[in-house]
């Protein structure tokens, strides 16, 4: 496996290709990010009644661009109380390791550049999907430290937000991605991808669950509505972003669409079969770049979907959901698949191993359920002797 | 469906037709009674109905009107009274639009036009003076260049004051409670709720 480019030896066309590659990534995802803020301002317009941008360019398509030439030209604010190298360094901890992402996603299959066979992908390391999980675990750092460093109360309470948000949910989509690794039996962003061929998607072939908690975990991630506590506007200004202005300021704005492309693009690798789809002649072929924006397009929406649906959560109700639905679900469903996985190669009986795994799914969600009556149960007792 | 309602709210709502107006380019019809610029009116014979009392600056909520009252000249009277208007004017920065002047005026000297388009770029264009507030000769609006009127708007510079004369009162419905104006004359008055009623749905 890995790039057949480095096959042959590292010469200075295949650092061009190399150079090349990072290049049209970059300025994709640079694009992509000014599509998708104009996307998402007209979709939500839409869903609104309203109409959304249409001044700058056709149909607004400009107008981020305005916005981003807007920006740069903006005063940039440095507080006084900020612990300045840090406040600095913040906005880059959350830009670069959502750009880095991007990088092991496979949007396509082998195209010949240069008498050079090589992969539409940046990188495929082997262990592909471990640098997908820890990137997202340093964009946590960058939010973190913005709220800490801003000096200044609403960030610092937004950055404790987004910390034990990102803990919380970085734990249920660790296990709902070790459910497609398990399956595929490799770290590799594009063996998981060719695993999937033949439309065994990972969507259907993992059960639906492992999906549903990546997506929610996902858009947890992305501090998207409903999970926008951390920059919740009515209670934070804008949270740990309250004190950036101008560059710093649009690096977030940068970041965080960014990451609703990437983690996109990270989920239509694992479940949805990255740039695999049907043959269609000329437009598409078995697996086409295509296939892969057609999916990326239709998670954005998604997504916005979503954000323009549902209401915030409360703090306690994120937390709930967090650890006492969404974590033990996806552990008990990563149980029953490995159980699943064990029985095909000894040769159980499959209904049986089903029987068992639900008769102890049953009892190990009565024992929590009844765990967590009695705490709360407890708990209240407890607030009840402190108001006395 | 309990938890996915508002999907399927939000998912038809896109495909619900807008009533957004794109307003620079079209601009919707204003309604009959707008309270827009004002304009200083004159009779028939084209003297000033302003006297001069200053009613108009003591109702006016946002003090944006200053007005000086000055004998009229024995041989050459600007008003029909003892008094006219020496200085008159308006700051357009303060000015609510709110029409108290209109209804405080005796002689019905100041009313509202319709016209609300008018983006000055300094504070001394937004001081409107006597000379701009004043009708000209044909007992038309000034039209200064900064304002945008539309066409044939500078003949509706008083309806409102005609529309609330008969001060709610169904018998004085149509009845011209109203002077003559330069220009126009004794001008109608707006149609009985029921005619009304039957143009707006004919």
């Amino acid at each position: 496996m890995g790039d057949p480019l480095f096959s042959k030896g590292v010469g200075p066309t295949v650092v061009l290709i190399v150079l090349i590659k990072t290049l049209v990534v970059f300025v994709f995802l640079l694009v992509g990010v000014l599509f998708t803020i104009w996307m998402l301002r007209k979709v939500m317009a839409d869903m609104q009644d309203r109409i959304g941008p249409n001044r700058a360019g056709p149909y607004g398509l400009l107008q981020s661009v305005a916005d981003g030439i807007k920006l740069f030209f903006k005063e940039d604010l440095l507080p006084e109380t900020a612990d300045r190298r840090v406040f600095r360094l913040a906005p880059y901890l959350a830009a670069v390791p959502a750009f880095l992402t991007f990088a092991v996603v496979p949007i396509g299959g082998t195209v010949k550049l240069f008498g050079h066979r090589t992969i539409l992908q940046l990188a495929d390391p082997p262990v592909g999907i471990l640098l997908v999980l820890a990137l997202s675990s340093i964009a946590v750092y960058g939010v973190m430290l913005a709220g800490w460093a801003s000096g200044s109360k609403y960030p610092l309470l937004g950055g404790v937000r987004v910390t034990a948000q990102m803990l919380s949910y970085e734990a249920a989509m660790g296990l709902a991605t070790a459910a497609v690794v398990l399956s595929a039996g490799s770290l590799s962003t594009r063996v998981i991808v060719t695993e999937q061929a033949n439309w065994r998607w990972n969507l259907w072939q993992l059960g639906i669950i492992p999906f549903a908690v990546f997506l929610l975990a996902a858009a947890a991630e992305m501090r998207h509505r409903p999970f926008d506590l951390v920059e919740a506007d009515q209670e934070l200004v804008a949270g740990f972003m309250t004190e950036y202005s101008s560059v710093r300021f649009a690096l977030f704005y940068l970041a965080e669409f960014m990451g609703t492309i990437t983690m996109s693009a990270v989920m239509i690798t694992l479940f949805l079969g990255g740039p695999l789809g049907p043959d269609i002649g000329f437009l598409g072929g078995r697996v086409s770049p295509l296939w892969f924006f057609v999916k990326l397009v239709g998670f954005l929406f998604l997504f916005m979907w979503i954000r323009t649906t549902v209401p915030r959560f409360r703090y306690d109700q994120l937390m709930d959901l967090g650890w006492k639905r969404m974590i033990p679900l996806s552990l008990a469903w990563l149980l029953l698949i490995a159980a699943m996985r064990l029985g095909v190669d000894e040769g159980w009986n499959r209904f049986e191993v089903v029987a068992i795994a639900v008769a102890a799914g049953t009892v190990a969600a009565g024992a929590l359920a009844a765990a967590m009556r009695v705490s709360a149960a407890r708990r209240e007792e407890q607030e009840l002797e402190a108001t006395v | 469906m309990g938890y996915l309602d508002g999907f399927r709210v939000t998912l038809r709502e896109m495909f619900r037709p807008r009533v957004t107006w794109q307003y620079p380019e079209v601009k919707r019809p204003k309604p009959e009674r707008l309270h827009g610029r004002h304009v200083l009116n004159r009779y028939e014979d084209g003297m000033e109905k302003c006297i001069g009392c200053e009613l108009c600056a003591g109702v006016c909520p946002a003090r944006c009107i200053y007005v000086r009252g000055a004998d009229n000249p024995p041989d050459a009277p600007v008003s029909p009274g003892e008094r006219y208007g020496f200085v008159y004017e308006i700051n357009y920065l303060r000015c609510i639009h709110c029409d108290l002047c209109v209804e405080a005026c005796p002689t019905e000297a100041i009313t509202e036009g319709k016209l609300f388009e008018f983006s000055f770029t300094n504070r001394d264009d937004a001081i409107y003076t006597k000379d701009e507030l004043l009708v000209d000769d044909d007992g038309m609006p000034r039209k200064l260049p900064w304002e945008d009127w539309r066409p044939g708007e500078e003949t509706h510079t008083s309806a409102w004051v005609r529309a609330t004369s008969p001060s709610g009162s169904a018998q004085y419905e149509g009845f011209a409670a109203w002077s003559p104006e330069l220009g126009f004359g004794l001008r109608p008055g707006e149609p009985a709720q029921a005619e009304a009623d039957e143009q707006e749905g004919g």
